[in-house]
């Protein structure tokens, strides 16, 4: 099938790619841009691994086909913090053990951030509920909830 | 060589003419499972399958592990974990 | 190790952040589809729509005939004459004549892009003639039940049992007669749980790479790279050592990922294709089709108590379909089925059946967690008619060291009283509870495994320290390993880098399973680094001309060990490592063999409950998880362990099965429909660590990542019971289920 000539913005960054129209914007990332930070983990949008921001709204970028990033605004894990400045919540994943295997945490950080924005001080109840797209078969998600708890106590400038 | 007593799983007493407690003379476990085939051979295609031999409460999977008549040995079907 | 050893450590018990972390957070670390290769070709595998079926024809022309399609293979290209496992592994890897279950492999295709692939795969044309099928395990050991692979039975089975029957056993002690006749009360009840999926959110992934030559090269996620080159070199027949397999970064496996289910059809393909490495991902359902989820089970457990609540006598019979396969762990679990309680008469008896269905794989304490379903949940439904409390029952039976188990030799170290005095002492059993609530109480039980283990350790020339393994790091045992070699080497524990290596670096290992991680390659570490320290010593003496043996190792540097050994200032790891270029070369240790020494861990897990009586929807108020860790080196991922035992149990307990329809094809393959816990299904998780120590590890340690799975399934029952009265003995424990009882 004929691919189509795609220019986007994924991280700030201006780029290019050419997506087979059936492809997801997920496999784009993944294998055109070599941006592997998003997982697939269902290719269905029940696990979240593949969270990402289109033009500042959370998606399963499995659900997404790549041809419509077409002058879109994307951020991926990837562009979440790099070493020297990591975003909060990365830190506190880290603090807190909240990462077993790994694989769902760049979606459940990209969703959790998604959720600091628009809430700086969620209940427990509202990070479980944010969070009820994102699959972790390792912790049983207390270290998980601990650590954006801990997070967003910290953006707000309390003490933890 | 010694005589050690191995406790196998009642299962297999069809296979030893009805005995759940065979002795066998044995200094390793090596030589038990061999001397247990070698008096009972329709066991040897289960033993040579794969069992776990618990020595005093420790399994121990080494044919070469010593044997002696104060021990407590049983066999169990292999064990693996997840 | 002498008891004495066990006393404080600046190291061990502490919660540094895990070595992998920053890897983990930015999204850098890479699993098993995350890398490429120059000329890299991409797979996709064509699979039976039918639970049972004979292949009468494949026709691969069209899909060859596509441009971009590189390689078709089919079982025809798999050597011949493979016996045993080895022949189970190449048969559920590619069918032979018959298709066993619903997503049964029985083609493949690799072209240079996944929808070329894909677009390939559905130009396979195969032919099929639908056979009867067999899905649950009563229906399949029944004696006219379809016979799925006849002359598959091993020597355990007596003549003229059912043709699905392929492994029998039965074992016990003491006489069950006199025990039943001495009890007060005795129950005898049927329970049954369904398929659980490992669930792990990483599919399968690997890329493989196959020459004319013979020479192989593997990427991929797995538990144990040294069982994917054996498995793989088996079914392809080729040279173990000529496969160098490399483990990626690892998003779960839970025992899943401790065998082969695609792997070799992509070095198949690579081989076909003229050695182009090929990267082969399984999709969701795939992973569900195809992939080991545990087996179901049907189970009898007869039970005699007397009025003080002590146990006379007990009696199980265990079924379970591990699929087309031998290999339902039944053993396994009649094993750890009664383990928390002394018996004097106790009877096992114990059937592996086959059912069309995918091949079973290892699961998180493998049949630990079906057994205790049904004991546990009998144990409490007779404590209940007897007026008993749960955990005093289980106090006043349970094991302690030295007690002869249910199974048969006696226990060596185990915590099991210290975790229930734990357990009763935790406020969580103080709390009080509302209206259609209720509390249930259980506990668990698993061996652990120490098993065959290869690591090394070397020095580097600034005097830090890596350390090779070759068990996977699934849920942060480089920290736990770097956290024990830095305590041993005197060093901090960010001087230490843990390296997970391929199979090419390390003698074999036995993949990251039966909970050994922490526990063997953690003591084989310790050993290494007691080797090298004593190479440091000697480096140190022959500076200060003095005796080895009057040197010794503190705090991360070498000294005389007494006033008459001579007087010279301690000498540091770094300045030893610094010149040993020039004292003699490099300084390493290393140390592998059979790691004996394994310490069984008991859990107790007390979960409260609210019953909605309008819909049956079982909400998890509270949870404790209260284990014997031995020695935590971690505490925080020794905590993450129990936690995701229990999410995973809970699940296992009240949403997850495998559902058939009636043609045997599996009705649930996406997560939608196969529902594991979400964060807003379940409570935070609260953890008790015991440590009672097990002295066959010089820290301490006793494996920790399995037994949490197992109190689960009998606990939510007991404390459903608790909140309605309604006694559920079938899993999982739905709306719709709990909904019948409640009116039943």
């Amino acid at each position: 099938m004929t691919k189509v000539h795609v220019t986007t913005t994924v991280n700030g960054d201006p780029v290019e790619f050419l997506a087979d129209p059936r492809e997801t914007l997920l496999d784009s990332l993944r294998n055109s841009l070599g941006l592997t930070g998003s997982k697939e983990g269902c290719g269905t949008g029940d696990c979240g691994a593949c969270s990402v921001t289109m033009n500042g709204t959370l998606v399963c970028s499995c659900l997404v086909l790549g041809v419509e990033a077409e002058g879109a605004q994307i951020e991926t894990i990837e562009g979440m913090g790099g070493d020297t400045q990591l975003h909060p919540l990365q830190r506190k994943f880290v603090e807190h053990a909240a990462l077993q295997c790994g694989f769902c945490t760049p979606g459940i950080l990209v969703a959790a951030k998604k959720l600091l924005e628009e809430n700086a001080n969620p209940t427990e109840t509202e990070i479980r509920y944010w969070l009820a797209g994102n699959l972790c078969r390792c912790t049983g998600y207390d270290k998980i909830i601990r650590a954006v708890q801990d997070a967003a106590a910290e953006m707000r400038g309390e003490a933890a | 060589m010694a005589t050690v007593a191995l406790h196998l799983w009642s299962g297999l007493r069809r296979l030893t003419g009805g005995a759940e407690v065979v002795e066998v003379n044995a200094e390793t476990v090596g030589e038990a499972l061999d001397a247990l085939c070698a008096a009972h051979p329709g066991l040897a295609p289960l033993i040579q399958g794969g069992v776990s031999v618990v020595i005093d409460g420790d399994m121990t999977t080494s044919r070469h592990h010593p044997v002696t008549p104060e021990n407590e040995i049983f066999l169990m079907q292999r064990l693996k974990g997840g | 190790m002498a008891k004495d050893e066990f006393n404080v450590h600046n190291l061990v018990g502490t919660r540094p952040d895990r070595p992998d972390g920053l890897d983990k957070v930015t999204g850098r670390a890479r699993y098993g589809a995350d890398i490429s290769a120059p000329g890299m070709l991409w797979a996709a595998v064509v699979r039976s729509p039918h639970a049972h079926a004979r292949i009468l024809s494949i026709d691969t022309s069209k899909a060859e005939a596509l441009e971009g399609v590189k390689a078709v293979v089919t079982r025809a290209d798999f050597p011949t004459g493979l016996t045993g496992e080895d022949w189970n592994l190449q048969e559920n890897t590619m069918a032979g004549d018959v298709a066993l279950y619903d997503g049964h492999a029985v083609a493949a295709v690799a072209a240079t892009s996944q929808l070329l692939a894909n677009d390939a795969a559905r130009l396979i044309e195969v032919e099929y003639e639908v056979l009867p099928h067999v899905i649950d395990v009563d229906d399949a050991i029944k004696p006219d039940a379809p016979a799925i692979r006849p002359g598959s039975a091993d020597a355990s089975v007596p003549e003229g049992m059912a043709p699905n029957v392929v492994r029998y056993m039965e074992f016990g002690h003491g006489d069950l007669e006199d025990g039943f006749a001495k009890a007060d009360l005795v129950c005898e009840k049927s329970y049954k749980t369904e398929a659980a999926h490992q669930g792990y959110i990483e599919p399968h992934a690997c890329m493989g790479q196959l020459g004319e030559d013979g020479k192989g090269e593997m990427w991929v996620c797995t538990q144990g790279q040294w069982f994917i080159r054996r498995m793989c070199s088996a079914v392809l027949g080729m040279e173990t050592s000529q496969l160098r397999v490399t483990p990626s970064e690892i998003g779960g496996g839970f025992g899943g990922k401790t065998t082969i289910f695609m792997e070799p059809l992509s070095l198949a393909l690579s081989r076909k294709a003229g050695g182009k490495p090929v990267k082969l991902v399984m999709s969701r359902a795939e992973v569900l089709r195809a992939t080991g989820p545990t087996a179901s089970a049907s189970m009898d457990v007869k039970i005699g108590m007397t009025r003080d609540g002590t146990m006379t006598a007990a009696r199980a019979e265990f079924r379970m379909q591990g699929g087309a396969f031998p290999g339902a762990p039944v053993d396994m679990a009649l094993y750890c089925a009664f383990a928390p309680y002394k018996l004097p008469a106790v009877a096992h008896i114990g059937y592996d059946v086959l059912a069309n269905r995918p091949k079973c794989a290892a699961y998180r304490a493998p049949g630990s967690p079906m057994g205790a379903f049904a004991v546990e949940s009998l144990v409490d439904e007779m404590c209940r008619e007897l007026g008993l409390d749960p955990i005093d029952v289980r106090l006043k039976n349970g094991v302690k060291s030295g007690d002869k188990s249910s199974y048969g030799p006696k226990f060596g170290s185990i915590g099991l009283t210290e975790v229930l005095e734990a357990t009763k002492a935790h406020p969580n059993l103080a709390a009080p509870l509302g209206p259609n609530q209720g509390r249930g109480a259980a506990a668990g039980y698993w061996f652990n495994h120490g098993g065959e283990t290869s690591v090394s350790m070397a020095i580097s020339e600034d005097g830090t320290a890596q350390v090779s393994v070759g068990t996977p790091d699934i849920g942060g045992s480089r920290a736990s390993i770097a956290l024990m070699t830095a305590e041993t080497l005197g060093i901090p524990y960010e001087n230490v880098r843990v390296n997970v290596v391929e199979t090419g670096a390390l003698g074999v290992n036995e993949p990251t399973h039966g909970s050994r991680a922490t526990f063997a390659s953690g003591k084989a570490a310790v050993v290494a680094a007691e080797q090298a320290i004593g190479e440091m010593c000697r480096r140190a003496a022959n500076e200060w001309g003095i005796d080895p043996e009057a040197v010794e190792w503190v705090d991360g540097a070498a000294q005389p060990a007494g006033p008459n050994a001579g007087k010279f200032p301690p000498m540091s790891i770094a300045e030893i490592a610094g010149k040993m270029g020039s004292t003699g070369g490099p300084i390493s240790g290393h140390h592998e063999g059979n790691l004996d020494g394994v310490g069984a861990s008991f859990g107790t897990h007390v979960v409260d409950v609210e019953v909605d009586p309008e819909t049956g929807r079982t909400t998890i108020l509270r949870y404790l998880v209260v284990q014997d860790a031995g020695r935590a080196i971690h505490p925080s991922y020794v905590e993450g362990q129990y936690q995701g035992g229990a999410a995973q149990g809970i699940g296992w307990a009240l949403n997850e099965e495998y559902v058939y329809d009636d043609q045997g094809r599996l009705a649930n393959p996406v997560f939608l429909d196969y529902r594991v816990p979400v964060a807003s299904d379940l409570p935070m998780i609260d953890t008790v660590i015991v440590e009672v120590p097990n002295p066959g590890h010089p820290f301490g340690v006793r494996g920790v990542g399995e037994t949490g799975i197992t109190p689960p399934l009998p606990a939510i029952a007991n404390a459903i019971q608790h909140a309605t009265g309604a006694r559920l003995r079938h899993l999982p424990m739905t709306p719709a289920k709990v909904l019948a009882a409640l009116k039943g």
